[in-house]
């Protein structure tokens, strides 16, 4: 049985020098949920985009500015591994207004399994499903712009749910809802039967939602364990710019 | 904030909107051929050209009104024409001093200034109620049914999904400096500042609102390849046209055709 998540001693430098990550490890089991939080600039997007294969671990020569390996279901991710990698996590990002970029929201959520090379109503079916499980099954006909913070997030997860993903990536899912919005999201999180890797600065429901968390300042991973004692080491919280909820 | 009145689609139960948007697109770009091709001067083909979009504006149920409204767009394209009055002709009709200059106009100019006229029109028209009967997506679609390129076709969709986006960026960037466009209590100091410091209020925004457009593009190329993007566009195939739709396609184009000979025959 592999790891969903595997990544082992990563370092990264963006092109302008930049250092975002410091041999960073980091090991997520089938079916975990963990919450990744710290402050801004501490390199929790930038790991993010490492496991999608958008940043690229330096597995060749041409990338000097990092070392390190990451894993994702047992595949390693590099060049040639990108398609399968990309069908096996989904990576939602922060904005939905950038995840969204099709005309219609079915557009949007039939973009990931067309990509695959799915026939027709098989994409369909994705679809569905996918809108189903966000239970926004109403809205395939809709625009994307008239929809609402809370609604747009919804299609958002929905664009990767039907791609059949493994590992379910959210980058700041809570950020800009209503209390109403924040909630029934944190329900639907909570029905997902996926491993889950979430960045976010709401602690409050990292302690509802995730038994396991993962503190980053300024690129290195400080902290990884349990949620419940994280959140009780006030002078840990603290020193990394953390509030205990 | 939320911008709605750029989105031109006016939903409404009707024949019109109902039609496949495929066969709208085609008969809408057909309409806009034949006027453009019919002779100078076939005044009964126009005002014949004039009740089919004024019937299928009816048809639409978007009002006339609005109809005629939204086609005033045509009035400043009309002025372009105005020059043709008095360089093309023989016949004298008028003719005034213009400083050491003396402007003839002519009755040959005059026609075909009217038919230039009558033609934009006419077009705008036409375009008024593709737009306003058709959604934009809808629209996409019978693009790629009329094989415009894929690229093209995508280009167009990003670009209205986005441009909504970009401007209610603008308006919030208009809506911040107004927030912070005080008055002093003292009246000695003119508010507003001087000219110069406002175009460089006004070019710094616009340069901000370029940055954002530009690193959002970033961001939404990086949401697309996380879903497996490869450079190439994709899209579902496209469902079949249904025979009453090329019913209405066949006799919408024998009746162009019909009009364009008429024209042809008499004027040409």
């Amino acid at each position: 049985m592999h790891h969903s998540i595997e990544v082992q001693n990563l370092s990264f430098a963006y092109p302008d020098g930049h250092v975002a990550l410091r041999e960073v490890s980091l090991m997520i089991a089938p079916c975990e949920k963990v919450a990744l939080v710290g402050p801004n600039g501490a390199g929790k997007s930038t790991l993010i985009l490492h496991l999608n294969g958008i940043l690229l671990a330096p597995t060749s020569k041409a990338h000097t500015t990092g070392q390190g390996q990451v894993t994702v279901c047992g595949m390693p991710v590099e060049e040639k591994t990108l398609g399968r990698v990309r069908a096996a996590v989904g990576l939602v990002f922060q904005n939905p207004d950038d995840q969204l970029f099709s005309p219609t929201v079915y557009d949007d959520v039939a973009f990931g399994p067309l990509y695959q090379g799915l026939p027709a109503g098989e994409v369909d079916a994705r679809v569905a499903s996918a809108l189903a499980a966000v239970r926004m099954e109403a809205y395939a006909r809709r625009v994307s712009h008239h929809l609402s913070t809370g609604e747009k997030k919804r299609i958002a997860i929905a664009t990767v749910l039907s791609m059949q993903p493994e590992v379910l990536v959210l980058d700041e899912p809570t950020a800009g809802l209503d209390p109403r919005a924040r909630r029934s999201f944190i329900n639907l999180l909570r029905d997902l039967p996926l491993t889950m890797l979430v960045s976010s600065h709401d602690l409050a429901m990292v302690r509802e939602l995730f038994p396991r968390m993962v503190i980053m300042d300024e690129g290195r991973v400080v902290a990884d364990g349990p949620t419940a004692v994280l959140l009780q080491d006030e002078k840990l919280l603290e020193a990394h710019g953390l509030e205990k909820p | 904030m939320h911008i709605h009145f750029l989105d031109p689609f006016r939903p409404r139960l009707s024949p019109v909107h109902a039609l496949d948007p495929r066969v709208k697109l085609v008969l809408a770009l057909a309409y806009i051929l034949t006027v453009a091709l019919t002779p100078v001067g076939a005044w009964p083909v126009y005002f014949l050209l004039l009740a089919v979009i004024l019937s299928v504006g009816i048809l639409s149920a978007l009002g006339l009104g609005f109809i005629q409204r939204r086609a005033l767009l045509a009035l400043p394209f009309m002025l372009a024409a105005v020059p043709i009055i008095f360089t093309n002709g023989e016949t004298a009709l008028f003719s005034f001093p213009l400083g050491t200059w003396t402007l003839t106009g002519y009755a040959e100019g005059l026609a075909r200034f009217a038919s230039v006229a009558l033609k934009s029109w006419l077009s705008v028209q036409a375009a008024v109620v593709l737009a306003s009967s058709t959604s934009f997506p809808d629209l996409l679609q019978a693009m790629r049914a009329i094989r415009i390129p894929r690229l093209l076709v995508a280009m167009f969709g990003l670009m209205w999904r986005y441009l909504f986006v970009l401007v209610d960026e603008a308006l919030r960037l208009m809506r911040a400096r107004a927030a912070r466009s005080g008055q002093g209590a003292e009246a000695v100091h003119r508010s507003g500042g001087s000219m110069a410091w406002q175009a460089r209020v006004a070019g710094g925004m616009a340069g901000n609102l370029f940055l954002r457009a530009f690193e959002r593009s970033d961001r939404i190329y990086m949401a697309m390849v996380a879903r497996g993007y490869d450079g190439e566009i994709r899209s579902l195939p496209l469902s079949a046209i249904g025979s009453g739709s090329w019913l209405t396609l066949a006799g919408g184009l024998i009746l162009l055709i019909l009009l364009l000979l008429f024209g042809f025959l008499l004027w040409g």
